[in-house]
């Protein structure tokens, strides 16, 4: 317990009637706090050291009539006349935020005591997974982070133990325990070999988030075009467009098909379709042609007009 | 004195008659039905068209002409959405080719004013004497007509569902695609510095791309930024590659120390369609001696692409980028109707450059 001087608190008590907003009490509340240990010493308030949020409690207080309770918190304060000589209770929601709390209480002196109030259980996952997109068999391509969270979001610094559980579309899933430092964990993973859908959920006790990466197919590979008549012209036609795991390149994925005859070089950019990129081109006697997919370039054949 | 007032107000009117008479056409159309030279036709001619006066400069053509109203303003001022109708006659240089007593053949060089820029419509006219006058001979345009039919298309299409904005922190979302930028070369041209290369959309998504680039000095410190703007198809289709330029006007190499290039994707909604054949292409001089990349453009899809332009990547012999040039194209395509382009090369380009490749913008007035 610490006391104050008498001129202090006479201050305080004629002035506090007319104190009627929040940042008036507020810069008193801070006023108390800063001053208090020079001024006075604990002796009188004993809450205990550490409290969890959220959390009633009451604090034992000492003699007779009444006197007025300050609670300030890390992020509000709450002031309120009470009555000596039985317990101050202490509402669940006036310890709802994590931090160091100090009890002022004054009648005709002040005495003040400081607790922690730490977080409660996990009971919220801010879970974070980049990319949304990956290309197949990408080394250390996923990252997975997880902030836990109590039930009034603080973050809970106590160790605990995440499990991130991958699921893919096909194949067996697997899952990897992570502890948290400082309230975080992290994780970093490859994309498999087939594309599609993969869950990745992340689970503390019986709290769970799920995000979703789409592995999609990475670079074309062995592209290979073919000629075949088509009326009056020559359809160029791709065999099915796959990366080197065999995964189909998605629809829309453009292909670029280039001839080359005595009329000059004629381009088409075709997106795939059902699997294959197609189109049709008019082509003057001997021709050359090459396609390619981005930076992939394929197979080259030779036609001859209309084949 | 009285006198004297009243011949000041005299000539004083007949002036302004004259002046008024001037400034409204009536020299250009004295011009038009005297046109005693071949030249003076044509220019008369131009004069009309430049003016929106097409019935008037329908009526000047020599009978001979195998067209018709409807075609003739079709011709020169276009349809169906196309660059051309946007823009306007902004000059004409004329220049004979040939003459004798009763024909002659005269060059005409149109300049179009568009939003995007000017345009070249270049056309050597038949000009045929009647009597004293001399009258062009309109070609008849050949509009090519498609067959009716039903063209199916069922190309991909992307729409995009963003985030909920009142959702958690964390809370899953859509990344940007994302583009590689492939190639980059700085070059020095007569009164700037030039940023080009490729650039490469690597994702499985189309992206509507930015490329950004910052000239530094020895320090780090930056000279400019500029952006790419039209030298570049902002809209690339998963694994699509496009060149870009930058512009850097005023500015010397011998400043710049170092190039930032910054490429920005967006995820946006994007269609697959329509898919544009370019064909023909082929290096040649066009018909002011000036090198060109020309060919035909095919519109492959069932539905007509207002605005087309051309972007061009040229390479030297050992594949790097050494130039990309543009251009629009003032008519409309029309599915599988070729259209014919041409953009112009540097002549110190075109002596160096060993393989190119073309890709096309197109902008079409309804929603894709």
């Amino acid at each position: 317990m610490m006391r104050v001087t008498t001129m202090f608190l006479i201050m305080t008590r004629t002035r506090s009637g007319s104190f009627y907003g929040r940042a008036r009490l507020l810069a008193v509340a801070a006023l108390c706090f800063c001053f208090l240990p020079i001024f006075a010493s604990a002796a009188d308030l004993h809450p205990p050291a550490t409290v969890e949020a959220g959390q009633a409690f009451s604090i034992p207080v000492q003699g007779s009539g009444e006197a007025t309770f300050y609670l300030v918190g890390p992020d509000h304060i709450v002031k309120r006349t009470v009555k000596l000589g039985g317990d101050l209770e202490i509402q669940s929601g006036e310890v709802s935020s994590a931090g160091r709390y100090q009890a002022i209480l004054c009648d005709s002196s002040c005495t003040f005591a400081s607790f922690q109030v730490n977080a409660a259980q996990p009971a919220h996952l801010s879970f974070f997974l980049h990319p949304s997109r990956v290309p197949v068999s990408t080394p250390n391509s996923i990252d997975a982070t997880a902030f836990v969270f109590d039930r009034y979001f603080n973050l809970v610094l106590t160790p605990a133990v995440v499990d991130f559980r991958i699921t893919p579309a096909s194949g067996a899933g697997f899952s990897q325990r992570v502890p948290t430092h400082h309230g975080v964990a992290w994780m970093r993973t490859s994309s498999t070999a087939h594309e599609g859908r993969v869950q990745v959920t992340a689970v503390v006790g019986s709290v769970e988030e799920a995000r979703v990466v789409q592995q999609v197919a990475a670079e074309a590979c062995r592209l290979n075009v073919r000629a075949v008549p088509s009326g009056k012209m020559i359809a160029l036609e791709t065999d099915p467009v796959r990366d080197c795991s065999g995964n189909a390149l998605p629809d829309g994925t453009v292909v670029s098909f280039t001839t080359i005859d005595s009329a000059g070089k004629s381009t088409v950019d075709t997106p795939i379709k059902k699997g294959i990129a197609r189109t049709e081109i008019s082509v003057h006697g001997r021709a050359h042609v090459s396609v390619a997919c981005g930076v992939i370039e394929g197979n080259e054949i030779a036609v001859n007009g209309r084949l | 004195m009285k006198w004297g007032l009243a011949l000041f107000l005299t000539i004083a009117t007949l002036v302004l008659v004259a002046i008024a008479w001037f400034q409204s056409g009536g020299m250009k159309q004295h011009a038009m039905f005297s046109a005693t030279t071949p030249e003076a036709a044509v220019q008369a001619l131009m004069s009309d068209i430049q003016s929106h006066n097409y019935q008037r400069a329908f009526a000047s053509l020599d009978p001979a002409s195998d067209t018709d109203l409807p075609s003739f303003i079709r011709d020169v001022a276009g349809s169906d959405g196309s660059l051309r109708t946007y823009a306007s006659l902004q000059s004409a240089d004329v220049s004979p080719l040939h003459a004798n007593q009763d024909e002659a053949v005269v060059r005409v060089r149109m300049n179009w004013s568009s939003a995007v820029g000017s345009l070249d419509d270049v056309r050597d006219l038949r000009v045929r004497r009647e009597g004293s006058v001399w009258r062009v001979v309109w070609p008849k345009p050949a509009f090519p007509a498609v067959p009716p039919q039903v063209v199916s298309v069922n190309y991909l299409r992307w729409e995009v569902i963003g985030r909920n904005t009142s959702q958690a922190w964390g809370s899953q979302d859509v990344d940007s695609p994302k583009v590689r930028i492939t190639s980059m070369n700085a070059i020095s041209r007569p009164g700037r510095v030039v940023i080009l290369g490729e650039v490469e959309n690597e994702d499985t998504i189309p992206a509507y791309l930015n490329v950004n680039a910052t000239l530094l000095k020895a320090d780090g410190s930056p000279i400019e930024e500029e952006g790419s703007f039209d030298m570049i198809s902002h809209v690339l289709l998963p694994k699509q590659v496009s060149p870009y330029r930058i512009d850097f006007p005023g500015i010397r190499m011998e400043d710049v120390k170092s190039v930032r290039m910054d490429a920005r994707a967006l995820l946006v909604p994007a269609s697959a369609d329509p898919v544009i054949a370019i064909t023909d292409q082929a290096v040649s001089k066009d018909g002011l001696n000036r090198n060109v990349l020309k060919g035909d453009l095919i519109n492959q899809s069932g539905r007509p692409v207002n605005i087309a332009q051309v972007l061009a990547a040229y390479y030297d012999d050992s594949g790097k980028v050494i130039w990309v040039s543009d251009g629009y194209v003032d008519q409309a395509l029309m599915p599988q109707v070729p259209v014919p382009f041409a953009v112009d090369i540097p002549n110190d380009i075109a002596q160096r450059l060993k393989n190119y490749r073309v890709i096309v913008n197109h902008y079409s007035r309804t929603s894709s």
